[in-house]
């Protein structure tokens, strides 16, 4: 069976093609994304993010189809994402998402945005039953697999890791392009002093925001006094060392609570979803933490971990595969929609 | 007290190979009987030995350090966390809440000795009769006296650390003892368990604890609770209201702070949300 997805919950808008051979491993056969970048220090508005997929969509699903080669025939379903994620956008993917289905003539599947995650990592990496650490600009989870849920196991009490790092760019006035995070990664490596910011872990759970403020505050220290050293080592501090106290102390604090739900669950194996997950510190740490448990990590690149289509086409194939579609009627989308709300057919 | 003649001996877990880190001295120390490890937990090992007297058994909590983190970073977390255990555990003691003792530490090299207890963690102990349960057919909300009264323990217990000024921070069910009430003898013999929720709560792992007052940080940790429960649990979830109703009886803030859990609640859910 072969499956179209379509994703725009956030600022990358996504179209994939995804083919289920019988018995066999899952075979991309396109993926495509275009990303809306917003100027230095500034974030994405949901209007004009959600004007730039409207724009977009069609292109991408035409080169999408051109490159994998195949018929409007030979798709068996058009896979959305239901949620979730900001709004406009959404919507304005939900409309080609409906229009795709009436035009062809194929059936709908709404998809939710971190079980698309869930799946693909699983599907790429060949875990099995992993702890999976979603971390993305929108969303801070440990999840692990029970009783036909994603249940969730630990969260980010306030703004999700990714938002704090991205508004972090923000205030420092770094790029956008490719992505905030990125650039702060590569100016942390240059970082060396570490610098005591707030450590918000609480049981599983963990919070950020205040860790945005100390940071911000020390980046406007920084500013007011660019000779400012470090009383220890007496280093001239400067904001690569700010970007890599912000990333040594938040990355600390999630391999921290994944380590902790692999204790609780008794598992060894731990997987990386979402955005964030192809920061390569992340996953060097959380790779130190596995190995000393005696387990491993596993973790996919770009192409998989930033939001794309193919895991929404991907998902939404195995749900259509136990009898799961979404009536027109009902292919709306929504804001807020909890992992743990979708019941997960296709894993005993 | 009661002292054995000889600590019964336990199944040592198999070590992990882990950092080349050398081990604190405590582990070679000549009056203490070797350090089994019982279990690896996320941030500490912990090793069953003796305290003092050969007879006298005791729990080591190591915390080595973490590769993974900025060796900074680690050493403050490991002494702060080390010596605020160490001070919430002996407020709690002095105030008649039930948790283990402390016998010594050191916070540099990272160790905390404790008292032994014995009796299994709620996690297992719940999990097994649950499945007893489905073993036998029986339907979720039938005859589920044991379970209530077992909820109702656990509530009163988190009510009387609060009530004294000390949140958990982790309170899950990995982090609840049930230690077994004295045993009933006939004729000499030990009574057979036929109930194995039964047992006196005791509270563990305060790794993440802190004094707190704040009806804010109570209800985090009752929600921290609820969230395990529900995720460790699934089919015990329904009768979780039974630990609040508890809770909410077990000292004078207790309301207030149920009140508050809604709004912790409420925000939770928001989670799905874009920042």
């Amino acid at each position: 069976m072969i499956s179209i997805g379509l994703e725009g919950s956030a600022n990358k808008l996504g179209v994939g093609i995804i083919s289920h051979p019988l018995g066999k491993p899952a075979l991309v056969l396109s993926n495509i994304r275009h990303t809306f970048v917003s100027p230095p220090g500034e974030g994405f508005l949901p209007k004009d993010t959600a004007k730039h997929h409207r724009s977009w969509v069609v292109r991408l699903v035409k080169q999408a189809m051109a490159e994998a080669g195949v018929k409007v025939s030979d798709v068996d379903c058009v896979c959305y994402t239901k949620g979730p994620g900001m709004g406009a956008p959404l919507q304005g993917v939900a409309i080609a998402a409906r229009m795709l289905s009436l035009l062809w003539g194929k059936e709908l599947v709404g998809v939710n945005h971190c079980v698309g995650h869930i799946e693909m990592g699983r599907e790429i990496t060949g875990a099995q039953n992993p702890v999976v650490l979603y971390v993305s600009g929108g969303n801070t989870q440990v999840i692990a697999y029970a009783e036909q849920r994603y249940r969730i196991f630990g969260e980010a009490l306030d703004i999700a890791v990714g938002n704090c790092l991205d508004r972090f760019a923000r205030t420092l006035r770094i790029s956008n392009d490719p992505a905030p995070g990125y650039n702060i990664e590569q100016l942390a490596k240059k970082g060396k002093v570490l610098l005591d910011l707030p450590y918000a872990v609480k049981g599983m759970d963990c919070s950020f925001s205040g860790i945005l403020a100390s940071i911000d505050i020390l980046a406007a220290e920084l500013e007011a006094n660019p000779q400012w050293k470090d009383p220890i080592t007496g280093d001239t501090i400067t904001t690569a060392d700010l970007c890599f106290s912000l990333q040594e102390t938040v990355y600390a604090m999630l391999v921290e609570i994944t380590e902790r739900a692999m204790a609780h669950v008794g598992s060894n194996q731990v997987l990386i979803v979402g955005g964030v997950g192809s920061n390569e510190r992340l996953q060097e740490m959380m790779g130190l933490m596995a190995r000393d448990r005696g387990g491993n990590v596993f973790a996919t690149d770009e192409r998989f971990c930033i939001d794309n289509g193919i895991m929404i086409a991907h998902a939404g194939l195995l749900a259509y595969e136990t009898g799961f579609t979404t009536p027109l009627e009902e292919s709306t989308c929504t804001q807020r929609f909890r992992t743990d709300e979708v019941f997960v057919k296709w894993r005993d | 007290m009661e002292v054995p003649t000889a600590i019964p001996a336990i199944e040592p877990v198999a070590e992990q190979p882990t950092e080349s880190v050398p081990r604190p001295s405590i582990f070679k120390h000549p009056s203490a009987s070797p350090p089994q490890l019982v279990t690896q937990g996320a941030e500490a090992l912990l090793y069953r030995s003796t305290y003092l007297l050969p007879t006298l058994p005791c729990a080591l909590k190591y915390r080595p350090s973490k590769p993974y983190r900025h060796p900074i970073l680690d050493a403050r977390l490991t002494k702060h966390r080390i010596l605020s255990e160490a001070r919430v555990l002996a407020k709690c003691r002095r105030e008649g809440v039930p948790v283990p003792g402390v016998y010594a530490l050191d916070e540099s090299t990272g160790w905390l000795m404790i008292e032994w207890i014995e009796g299994e963690v709620v996690r297992i102990r719940l999990n097994e009769w649950l499945k007893r349960r489905k073993d036998a057919g029986i339907e979720e909300g039938v005859d589920d006296a044991e379970l209530v009264g077992l909820m109702g323990r656990v509530g009163a217990a988190v009510g009387r650390m609060h009530a004294v000024g000390v949140v958990h921070g982790d309170l899950t069910t990995s982090n609840l003892m049930l230690r077994p009430f004295s045993k009933k003898t006939v004729n000499g013999d030990a009574l057979a368990e036929d109930n194995i929720l039964d047992g006196e709560i005791i509270l563990i792992d305060f790794g993440l604890a802190s004094q707190s007052m704040q009806d804010e940080d109570r209800a985090v940790d009752l929600y921290v609770l609820e969230r395990a429960f529900g995720s460790t649990h699934p089919r015990a979830e329904g009768l979780f209201k039974e630990v609040l109703v508890a809770y909410g009886k077990s000292f004078k803030g207790a309301p207030v702070v149920l009140k508050k859990l809604e709004d912790v609640r409420m925000r939770g859910r928001k989670r799905s949300m874009l920042g």
